[in-house]
């Protein structure tokens, strides 16, 4: 998967592009946390689903440690553009009730 | 469409599972299912191989079997292992129920078989394996959405 980032403001904002499994995760935990921890004066983390053409039941868990993580530095985090297949999986999950969709 | 079969064999390999949710995916397209329901299918055949990966095999090698058959245009899908089985069926298919909490795992894995698929089933034999059998309609009248 391809991990990109942008800076607003206090706005830290990731987008994905490809396919989450649990082969593709790892990689994409670890660019991602290191983002996070790169940018620890950010209040607001958005993770863009946008371009994420697959996602199965490793996208949840992959998104509840990231809210974790987020919680732990003050920070919100928020989805943004998961596309219906993306989406199917999340709502079924009830992880916007958590993790808001923006 | 006349009926059809196709059988898998691969390694337990997580590089493995885009490859069996896109062959099955593929293997269904001459019966011109929707994308929604290439989705459901995609998905739910990536939730049961990366079980097999994850749990029936603990990151051990093993092989994986995914067999699929079209009949009167439902797909039905067989994905078995020979691995260390499933210590209690009905937990483990409840919603948010994992052996691997502390690996980010969300538990919903076979939620998401039951609920993409038309039909779900799933027998094991501690020590000997598990197998799931699912069900799609792949040109329902009325689409579930």
């Amino acid at each position: 998967m391809k991990v990109q980032t942008a800076r607003s403001g206090g706005v830290l904002r990731i987008k994905l592009s490809g396919e989450m499994d649990e082969y593709s995760a790892p990689q994409v935990r670890a660019a991602c946390d290191s983002l996070i921890d790169k940018n620890p004066d950010a209040r607001q983390i958005i993770i863009n689903l946008e371009d994420v053409a697959f996602m199965d039941s490793t996208g949840i868990g992959f998104l509840i440690g990231r809210y974790k993580k987020a919680k732990r530095g003050n920070m919100t985090l928020k989805v943004e553009n998961p596309n219906f297949a993306a989406d199917k999986v999340l709502s079924l999950s009830g992880i916007y009730t958590l993790i808001p969709k923006v | 469409m006349t009926k059809n079969y196709l059988k898998l064999q691969f390694y337990s390999l997580p590089c493995n599972q885009a490859f069996a949710r896109d062959a099955v995916a593929a293997f269904c397209v001459d019966c011109n299912p929707s994308l929604s329901v290439l989705s459901d299918i995609k998905t739910a055949v990536s939730e049961a191989v990366t079980n097999c990966t994850v749990h029936a095999y603990k990151g051990n090698l093993g092989i994986i079997t995914v067999e699929c058959e079209i009949e009167d245009n439902a797909l039905h899908i067989k994905v078995s292992d020979t691995g260390r089985g499933i210590d209690d069926i009905e937990k483990a298919v409840q919603p948010f129920y994992t052996t691997l909490p502390d690996d980010e795992r969300s538990g919903m894995g076979f939620t998401i078989m039951q609920t993409f698929m038309d039909d779900f089933k799933v027998n094991s034999i501690k020590g000997e394996g598990t197998v799931v059998y699912m069900t799609k309609q792949l040109n329902p009248e009325v689409e579930n959405v």
